[in-house]
């Protein structure tokens, strides 16, 4: 490109009144290995502009999903805690039956031993009535 | 919105993001910090994406204010001076050392800069934005723009001339 350009060029870009597309040109006016002289100063600014193009970001971000997380770690919960509850439910009804059991059981004993009282009361009676036999026959 | 289809929205210009940021933060550190921060803000707003019709303007307005915070704030009060590595293999070692320190030169005097025009030449000048465009998310007049950065590149200019007449680097 003409000199006389390049100058008028950052003439106007020194009064931030050149284009996106003249600023290029002149960017690519200064990436060249040599320029005049007196445009050497400019060329590091240019040069600059470019190179700080070529940054990057290049740290992982970590984008979260952690609401779809909680919503999942909460169904879990209330699974294991319905679960917990209809098993504990089961336990305590078992362990009322087992009480039941054992009370109806010992209330049989009981009955069963009076009934054992009972019979032995009876044998007397057999007794009586034998030796009320014998009376009357001896009679 | 799902995760890749946010990726690809967000894609084409997370790398701007962070160049304004490292640009006004200096710390490559900070930098990187602030792009996660906004990357995640404009993730939690997902929803209510598709209301905004430049994603991306959005986005570097997010990142302006959230820098500008963060300088104002104490926590920044220490930034430290990071220089990324500008590598070029093809030129000469004395040509290369030449080249790094002119890209610290000019880092240099860009940090210098009032924060304004830091940010409009940058937006200019490293990712080209049209004025229009830098109005929107500097919340400037068109006119109020092409002072800043008339001034910023002419303040850049001198400092390269100084430089350069004295020979020092």
């Amino acid at each position: 490109m003409a000199l006389d350009n390049i100058e008028k060029l950052l003439e106007k870009y020194f009064e931030a009144s050149t284009t996106v597309a003249e600023e290029e040109q002149l960017r690519e006016y200064f990436a060249q290995e040599s320029v005049p002289a007196h445009l050497e100063p400019y060329k590091p600014m240019f040069n600059y502009f470019s190179n700080a193009k070529e940054e990057r970001f290049t740290k992982q971000v970590p984008l979260k999903t952690r609401s779809n997380l909680y919503k999942w770690i909460s169904v879990a919960a209330v699974a294991v805690l319905t679960f917990g509850i209809y098993l504990g439910n089961e336990y305590q009804e078992r362990k009322k039956a087992e009480y039941a059991y054992q009370e109806t059981k010992k209330a049989f004993e009981l009955l069963a031993e009076n009934f054992g009282r009972g019979t032995e009361k009876v044998a007397y009676l057999k007794e009586f009535e034998e030796a009320k036999q014998k009376i009357y026959n001896n009679n | 919105m799902k995760q890749s289809e946010f990726l690809n929205v967000v894609m084409p210009f997370k790398d701007k993001l962070y160049r304004l940021a490292k640009r006004l933060l200096v710390s490559r550190e900070e930098a990187e910090d602030a792009t996660q921060e906004i990357l995640m803000k404009l993730w939690s707003k997902n929803e209510s994406m598709g209301q905004y019709k430049n994603v991306e303007a959005f986005a570097m307005t997010m990142t302006k204010n959230f820098c500008l915070d963060r300088l104002k704030s104490k926590q920044a009060g220490n930034l430290k001076l990071v220089h990324s590595n500008y590598s070029d293999e093809n030129t000469s070692l004395q040509r290369q050392l030449e080249a790094e320190d002119s890209v610290q030169w000019m880092e240099r005097i860009m940090q210098e800069l009032p924060e304004q025009q830091k940010m409009v030449l940058q937006l200019r000048d490293v990712e080209q934005y049209e004025f229009e465009e830098i109005c929107e998310l500097m919340d400037m007049k068109p006119t109020a723009v092409r002072v800043a950065l008339s001034r910023a590149r002419k303040t850049v200019r001198q400092e390269l001339i100084k430089k350069h007449s004295y020979g020092i680097g």
